[in-house]
C-alpha cells in the first residue's frame, strides 16, 4: 500500500473519465445517459478512492505523507506531492463534492453535455492537484489550470451575462497570477529551488518577504475573495450553472485560503505578521459590508453569494490570527463552508430547476407544498447563520476566539456578523419560503424528487454530524497546525532577538 | 445514566415526530413525545429530591457524553453537569414542559400540523436542558442557541400569517445582538481564565483577585478594546458582555423588543418558552456564573440597575395594553426585572427562588389566558371579552390563582402566602438591605412595579371575566370550558402557585440555604445578605403588601366601580397614555435606527460601493481601455480564454527558461 502513488491515482483518476467520455456519443437519450453514468461513475469512485488517503493517513505527524517525487526536465522543479493535516481534507473535499455536481447537472444541462462533464473532471484534476502538489511550480501550474475549466463552464453554459461574468473573472485572476508568477520566480532565484518543503524551511530575508507576500497576497486574496476584489463572485455564481456554483463557493475559493496558510503564514512569517492588521481589516470590512449588501440583494444567488465573501472574512481572519484556534478554526471554517454553501447553491438549484427565475420576489410560501426543501434549507440556512450544532458554528466560533486573543477590536467587529448574518439569511428564507403560497405559478411545484433528496440529505447528515462531533477533522489536523504555529512563532522571536542584538 | 436520560428523552421525542411525525400520524406524535416527557418529568423530579434535597457530600455530579472541540487550549466535552442549580432547572423545565405538551394536544386539536408542533416542543425542551446541564460555556451557547431556534420555529409556527413569521425572526435577531455580547463574554473568559470550562473557570476565580495592595493588583492583564485592564476591570468588562447576552434572552430594557411579539406563537409556546423557562435563561447564566459576577460589584450595579428599570418599565406598559396575551408578556418582562435586581444585589438565591415560584404561576396565567381565547374562539382583544366568569368556571378559578399568587397575596410576618408573596418580598427586602450603590433606586422602581403588577393582573380578571359581555352574541353562545386534558395541567400548576413558595423558602434562601445549594451559588464573603435581610425595618416588609391593595384597589375602582375613569383618564392624558400603549415608541425607534438604516446603508454599499466605485474602476474600466485599444475583439468569450491560456503559457514558458538557465550556472 505504501508505495502504491495513491495522490497521483487520485488526482489523475478523473482522466480516465475523460478518456471514456471522449470514446462515447452523447446523440440521443442513450448517448446522454451514458455520459452521465461515465462521469458518476468516474467521481465516486475516485471519492472511494480518495478516502484511502484520509484512512491510510497518520494522525500523529505534522510531516507530508504519500510522498511522491520525480525530477522533471532537469531543471529544479520536480512532480512532487504529498499531503499533510492541512491540506488532506481539502483533497477528500474535492473529491466528495464532485459526485454531486454531477447529479446537480443530471437534468439541468441541456446541451453539450460531454464538454460540459469533460470540463468538470478537468477541474477536478486541477483543484485536486493544488492541494497535493510539493513543488511551487506544479502547484502554480494547478492553481492556474482550475480557471480554464472554470472560465469554459460559466462561458458555455451560464447564464445570459455569462460573457461580462467570465471576463470579470479573467480580469481579476490575471492580475493576481502574474503577480504570483514573479513571485514564484524571485523565490527561486533567493532559495534555489522550486520544492515547497525545502521552501519552508529557507527563511526568506524580512526585505524580501514583504514583496513576496504583496505579489502571493495579491493572487489569494482574488481567490478568496477578499474585499475589494470581490465583485467577480457574486456575477459568477448568479451566471454559472448549480454544479459550477457549487464547486466554485465549495472548493475554489479554498484554493485562496489553503495558499495563504501554506506560502503566506508558512513561508513568509515576518511579512505575514507585520501585514496582519491589515489583513484583519480587509476581514472585518469583508465581514460587514458584505453582509448588509447581502441583506438587499433581490437574487437568491448573489445574496448566498455575498454571504461566501462574508464567510471568508472569517477565514482569513482566522489565518492571520496566527494561534492554534484561529488556523484551525479557519481550516474548519473552509471545510464547512464548502459543505453548507455547495448545499445552499444545490438549494437554490432546487427551485430554479423548477421555476427558472432566481427573483427572491417571484417567491413566496414554498414551505406549503415543499415541506421537505423547506426543511433542508432551514438546516443549511441555520448552519450559514452559524447556530451551534451545525458545522457552520465551529469555525466561525474558534477563528473569533482565535482573533479575540490577538486583537480584541477585530473580533468584536466580526462578531457583528452574528447578527448581519441572522439578518439576511433569516429574512431570505422568510421571503421564500414562509407566507401563503399566493401565487399561481408557485401552486405545481413539487417537493423534493429522488434525485434531489440523494444530493441534499447526505449533506444535512455531515453538517450537523460536524456540528456536534467535529473531531475526526481536529484529529487530522491538529498535528500540522501545532507545528505550524510554533514553527511561525518561533520564526517571529528569532526575528526580534536578532533586531534587539542590532540594536545593541 | 438518569442525567442522560433526562436529557435525551426530549431528543428522542423530537426526532421521532419530527421525522416520521407522517408516518405515525398527529395522535401517535403527540402520545410519543407527552409520554416521553411525562417520564423526563418524575426523573427530575427524583434527581431534585436526591442531589437538592438529599444530604449528599455536595460533590457536583458530571456526565461525560463525548467530546466536542479540542483546539488547544480550548477543550471542551458534551457533558452534564449536575448540582442543585440544575436540579431546579431540571425541575421547572421539564414540569412545565410536560404540562404543557398535555394542555397542547386540547389546544391545538384543530392544526393539521400537530407533529410538527410537538417536535419544535421537544426541540426546545431538549435544547433547554442542554443548556442547563452545560459543564462550560459553549455547551450552554449551544442550548443558549438551540432555544432560539426552537422559540425561532414556534413563534414562526403559523407561517402563513406575515406577523408570525415577521416576529419570529425579530424575536431571533434581537437574540442575537445579545449573543454577540455573549460570543465576546466567552472569549473574555478564555483570555483571562485560560479555559472555558466551569470547573477550572470557578477554581481560579476563587483566587483570581488580588488582594487589596497587593503588588499586582494594578498590573494589566489584559487590554480589551483599546481598554487596558486590570483584573478587576477586565472581569467587569467580561460580566458585562456576558450580561449582554442574558439581556438579549431575558428580554431586559433595551433587548426586550421582541418577546412581546412573541406572542404571535401559539399560546402554550408562549407559556412554555416566553414565561416559564427559556426567558430565564439569562438569569440562570448569571446565577451560574456567580463565581464571577461576584467579583465585580460594577458589573453587579449595573445589572440591578438595567433589572430594576426592566420591572418599572415593562410594569407601565402592562398598564394598558388590550392584548391578554401582551399584559401577560409584560408582566413576564417585568417579573424578570425583579430576578436580575436580586442577582445584582447578591440575592442569588432569591432570584432563582422567583424564577422557580414564577414558573409555575406564569404558565399557569398564561395556559389560563390560552383557555380564555379557546373559548371566545381566538379573540385575544380584552375589549371584546367580559363577562366570561359564568361560562368558564374552573379556568376563572386557575387563573385567580395565578394573579392572587404573581400579586404576592399573603399575610405579612407570617407563613402564609401564595408562592409569589415570598419570592417577591425576599427580593424586595434584600434590595432594601443590600449595600448596593443601586439599592434605593431599585426598591423605589420594585415597589411602584409590584403596585402597577396588581393594578394590571387585576384589569386583566376584571375585563376578562366581570362585567357585561363585549363579545358578538355568536361569540357569546359558543362559550365552552376547556376540555380535561388542558384542565389537568392548570390544576397541577395552581397547586404549585399555592403552595411553592411556602414550602421551599427555607431551602432557596433561608435557614436551609447552605444545605440545599451545596456551593452552587456563590457569595463572596462579604456578601451578607442572607442574614440581613430578614431585619429590614418593619414598613420595607409591608411596602410589597401596601402596594399590592393600592393596586387592587385602583383595578377595582376603574373596571368594576367606575368603568368610566379610564376612559376619561386616557383622554386626558392622551400623550401619557399613547406613549404606553406604543411601549414608549421602542419598535419605531428601532425601526428608525437599526433596520432602516441598515437597509440604506446595504444598499448604499452595493450600489454605490460595489457598483459604482469598485466595479467602474476596476474591471469595467480597465475593460473599457481594453476595448478603447484593441476595438475588435470580436468574438469575446473565447477571445478572452485564448488570451488567457497564451498568457499562462508565455508566463510558463518564461519560467521555465529562466529556471533552465537557472540551473546551468
Amino acid at each position: 500500500m505504501t508505495d502504491w502513488p495513491i495522490l497521483s491515482t487520485v488526482t489523475f483518476l478523473p482522466l480516465v473519465g475523460v478518456v471514456l467520455l471522449l470514446l462515447t456519443g452523447q446523440e440521443g437519450a442513450n448517448g446522454r445517459r451514458n455520459v452521465l453514468y461515465i462521469s458518476l461513475a468516474t467521481t465516486v469512485f475516485t471519492f472511494i478512492v480518495s478516502l484511502f488517503i484520509w484512512i491510510g493517513f497518520d494522525n500523529s505527524s505534522a510531516s507530508f505523507q504519500m510522498v511522491e517525487k520525480h525530477e522533471w526536465l532537469g531543471t529544479g522543479i520536480s512532480y512532487h506531492l504529498g499531503v499533510d493535516g492541512i491540506s488532506m481534507l481539502f483533497v477528500i473535499l474535492t473529491t466528495f463534492l464532485m459526485p454531486f455536481c454531477v447529479l446537480a447537472s443530471w437534468e439541468s444541462i441541456e446541451k453539450r453535455i460531454k464538454e460540459y462533464m469533460i470540463s468538470f473532471l478537468l477541474l477536478q484534476v486541477a483543484m485536486t492537484g493544488v492541494f497535493v502538489s510539493l513543488d511551487i511550480v506544479l502547484f502554480y501550474v494547478f492553481f492556474e489550470a482550475t480557471l480554464i475549466p472554470m472560465f469554459i463552464i460559466i462561458g458555455v453554459w451560464g447564464g445570459k451575462d455569462r460573457v461580462y461574468a467570465s471576463y470579470k473573472l479573467f480580469l481579476y485572476t490575471l492580475l493576481g497570477s502574474v503577480l504570483m508568477m514573479l513571485a514564484i520566480m524571485a523565490m527561486y532565484w533567493n532559495a534555489g529551488t522550486t520544492d515547497i518543503v525545502e521552501l519552508l524551511k529557507h527563511g526568506f530575508p524580512a526585505g524580501m518577504q514583504t514583496w513576496l507576500f504583496l505579489a502571493c497576497f495579491a493572487a489569494f486574496a482574488v481567490k478568496m475573495p477578499m474585499w475589494p476584489v470581490h465583485t467577480w463572485l457574486p456575477d459568477a455564481h448568479v451566471q454559472a450553472p448549480t454544479a459550477g456554483s457549487v464547486i466554485l463557493a465549495g472548493v475554489m475559493l479554498k484554493l485562496g485560503g489553503y495558499g495563504m496558510i501554506r506560502i503566506l503564514l508558512q513561508m513568509f512569517p515576518l511579512a505575514s505578521d507585520y501585514f496582519a492588521p491589515m489583513v484583519f481589516a480587509l476581514s472585518v470590512i469583508a465581514i460587514i459590508y458584505t453582509s448588509l449588501v447581502a441583506m438587499m440583494q433581490d437574487d437568491i444567488k448573489k445574496l448566498i453569494a455575498y454571504s461566501s465573501v462574508a464567510h471568508m472574512g472569517y477565514v482569513t481572519m482566522g489565518i492571520f490570527a496566527a494561534n492554534t484556534q484561529g488556523v484551525q478554526g479557519a481550516v474548519f471554517q473552509m471545510l464547512s463552508h464548502g459543505i453548507v454553501s455547495g448545499a445552499l447553491f444545490l438549494c437554490v438549484g432546487v427551485v430554479y430547476d423548477r421555476l427558472h427565475t432566481r427573483e427572491i420576489s417571484a417567491y413566496g410560501g414554498l414551505v406549503n407544498n415543499m415541506p421537505k426543501y423547506a426543511v433542508a434549507m432551514m438546516i443549511f440556512t441555520m448552519a450559514n447563520v452559524g447556530l451551534p450544532g451545525t458545522s457552520g458554528f465551529i469555525g466561525e466560533f474558534l477563528t473569533i476566539i482565535g482573533v479575540f486573543r490577538v486583537n480584541t477590536w477585530v473580533a468584536l467587529f466580526a462578531a457583528t456578523g452574528v447578527i448581519l448574518s441572522a439578518c439576511y439569511a433569516l429574512w431570505l428564507y422568510r421571503r421564500v419560503l414562509f407566507g401563503a403560497l399566493e401565487k399561481e405559478n408557485l401552486k405545481q411545484l413539487l417537493d423534493l424528487s429522488t434525485r434531489e433528496k440523494i444530493l441534499l440529505y447526505p449533506l444535512i447528515a455531515l453538517t450537523i454530524f460536524f456540528g456536534f462531533y467535529p473531531a475526526p477533522v481536529f484529529d487530522a489536523t491538529a498535528a500540522s497546525i501545532d507545528a505550524l504555529v510554533n514553527n511561525y512563532s518561533a520564526a517571529l522571536q528569532a526575528a526580534q532577538k536578532l533586531a534587539l542584538a542590532v540594536t545593541h | 445514566m438518569i442525567y442522560k436520560a433526562i436529557v435525551f428523552l426530549p431528543l428522542i421525542g423530537f426526532l421521532i415526530a419530527g421525522l416520521f411525525g407522517r408516518q405515525i400520524g398527529a395522535k401517535a406524535s403527540e402520545y410519543v413525545t407527552t409520554g416521553l416527557m411525562i417520564v423526563a418529568a418524575i426523573l427530575s423530579w427524583i434527581v431534585f429530591f436526591d442531589i437538592a434535597l438529599g444530604h449528599s457530600e455536595g460533590e457536583v455530579v458530571k456526565a461525560v457524553v463525548m467530546r466536542w472541540i479540542q483546539s488547544g487550549s480550548i477543550d471542551v466535552e458534551w457533558t452534564f453537569r449536575i448540582d442543585t442549580l440544575s436540579a431546579i432547572m431540571f425541575v421547572v423545565v421539564n414540569t412545565v414542559s410536560t404540562l404543557v405538551h398535555l394542555y397542547s394536544i386540547g389546544y391545538m386539536h384543530h392544526d393539521e400540523h400537530r407533529p410538527r408542533f410537538f417536535a419544535y416542543l421537544s426541540l426546545f425542551t431538549f435544547a433547554m436542558l442542554m443548556l442547563i446541564t452545560a459543564d462550560n460555556l459553549l455547551q450552554m451557547f449551544f442550548g443558549w442557541e438551540g432555544v432560539g431556534l426552537a422559540s425561532y420555529l414556534l413563534i414562526g409556527f403559523w407561517f402563513k400569517k406575515p406577523s408570525a413569521s415577521a416576529a419570529a425572526m425579530k424575536a431571533f435577531i434581537v437574540n442575537r445582538v445579545g449573543d454577540f455580547g455573549f460570543i465576546l463574554g466567552i472569549g473574555g473568559v478564555f483570555v483571562l481564565f485560560g479555559s472555558i470550562n466551569f470547573e477550572t473557570i470557578f477554581a481560579a476565580a476563587a483566587t483570581y483577585m488580588p488582594h487589596e495592595g497587593a503588588a499586582d493588583a494594578n498590573a494589566i492583564v489584559a487590554n480589551f478594546f483599546g481598554m487596558e485592564l486590570t483584573k478587576s476591570t477586565a472581569i467587569t468588562v467580561t460580566c458585562l458582555l456576558l450580561f449582554m447576552g442574558a439581556m438579549g434572552k431575558s428580554a431586559q430594557f433595551l433587548l426586550h423588543t421582541w418577546l412581546p411579539d412573541a406572542m404571535e406563537g401559539p399560546t402554550p409556546v408562549s407559556a412554555l418558552i416566553h414565561a416559564a423557562t427559556m426567558v430565564t435563561a439569562g438569569v440562570f447564566l448569571v446565577a451560574r456564573m456567580s463565581p464571577i459576577f461576584e467579583l465585580s460589584p460594577d458589573a453587579l450595579l449595573v445589572v440591578t440597575i438595567i433589572g430594576a428599570i426592566t420591572a418599572f418599565f415593562a410594569a407601565t406598559v402592562g398598564l394598558v395594553q388590550n392584548d391578554i396575551k401582551r399584559v401577560i408578556a409584560y408582566s413576564t418582562c417585568s417579573q424578570l426585572g425583579y430576578m436580575f435586581v436580586a442577582l445584582g444585589v447578591g440575592a442569588y438565591g432569591a432570584a432563582v427562588f422567583h424564577l422557580f415560584t414564577h414558573a409555575f404561576f406564569k404558565a399557569l396565567l398564561f395556559l389560563c389566558a390560552g383557555s380564555v381565547i379557546h373559548a371566545v374562539d381566538g379573540e385575544q382583544d380584552m375589549r371584546h371579552m367580559g363577562g366570561l366568569r359564568p361560562h368558564i368556571k374552573v379556568t376563572f378559578a386557575m387563573m385567580l390563582i395565578g394573579t392572587l399568587a404573581i400579586t404576592g397575596v399573603g399575610i405579612p410576618f407570617t407563613p402564609v402566602g401564595f408562592a409569589g408573596f415570598f419570592s417577591k418580598d425576599f427580593i424586595i427586602e434584600a434590595t432594601y438591605a443590600s449595600h448596593s450603590p443601586a439599592s434605593g433606586f431599585a426598591f423605589t422602581l420594585l415597589v411602584i412595579a409590584a403596585m402597577f403588577t396588581s393594578f394590571y393582573s387585576w384589569r386583566l380578571i376584571f375585563l376578562t371575566f366581570f362585567g357585561k359581555p363585549r363579545a358578538s352574541h355568536e361569540v357569546m353562545h359558543h362559550v365552552h370550558e376547556s376540555p380535561q386534558v388542558m384542565l389537568v395541567p392548570l390544576y397541577i400548576l395552581a397547586i404549585g402557585a399555592v403552595v411553592a413558595g411556602v414550602v421551599f423558602k427555607e431551602f432557596f434562601y433561608g435557614h436551609e440555604y447552605d444545605v440545599f445549594w451545596k456551593g452552587a451559588l456563590f457569595t463572596s464573603e462579604h456578601n451578607e445578605l442572607l442574614h440581613e435581610f430578614h431585619h429590614v425595618p418593619a414598613l420595607v416588609a409591608l411596602a410589597p403588601f401596601l402596594a399590592m391593595i393600592i393596586g387592587f384597589v385602583t383595578a377595582w375602582y376603574f373596571y368594576i366601580k367606575s368603568p368610566e375613569t379610564p376612559k376619561r383618564l386616557a383622554a386626558s392624558q392622551q400623550g401619557l397614555y399613547q406613549f404606553l400603549l406604543n411601549k414608549w415608541y421602542f419598535d419605531e425607534l428601532y425601526d428608525f435606527l437599526f433596520v432602516r438604516s441598515a437597509k440604506a446603508l446595504g444598499r448604499f454599499l452595493w450600489k454605490k460601493g460595489d457598483v459604482a466605485v469598485i466595479d467602474a474602476y476596476g474591471p469595467n474600466g480597465i475593460a473599457a481601455r481594453v476595448v478603447d485599444v484593441t476595438r475588435n475583439v470580436v468574438r469575446l468569450q473565447s477571445g478572452y480564454l485564448y488570451h488567457y491560456a497564451f498568457a499562462m503559457l508565455i508566463g510558463i514558458a518564461a519560467l521555465v527558461t529562466w529556471m533552465m538557465l537557472g540551473s546551468s550556472f
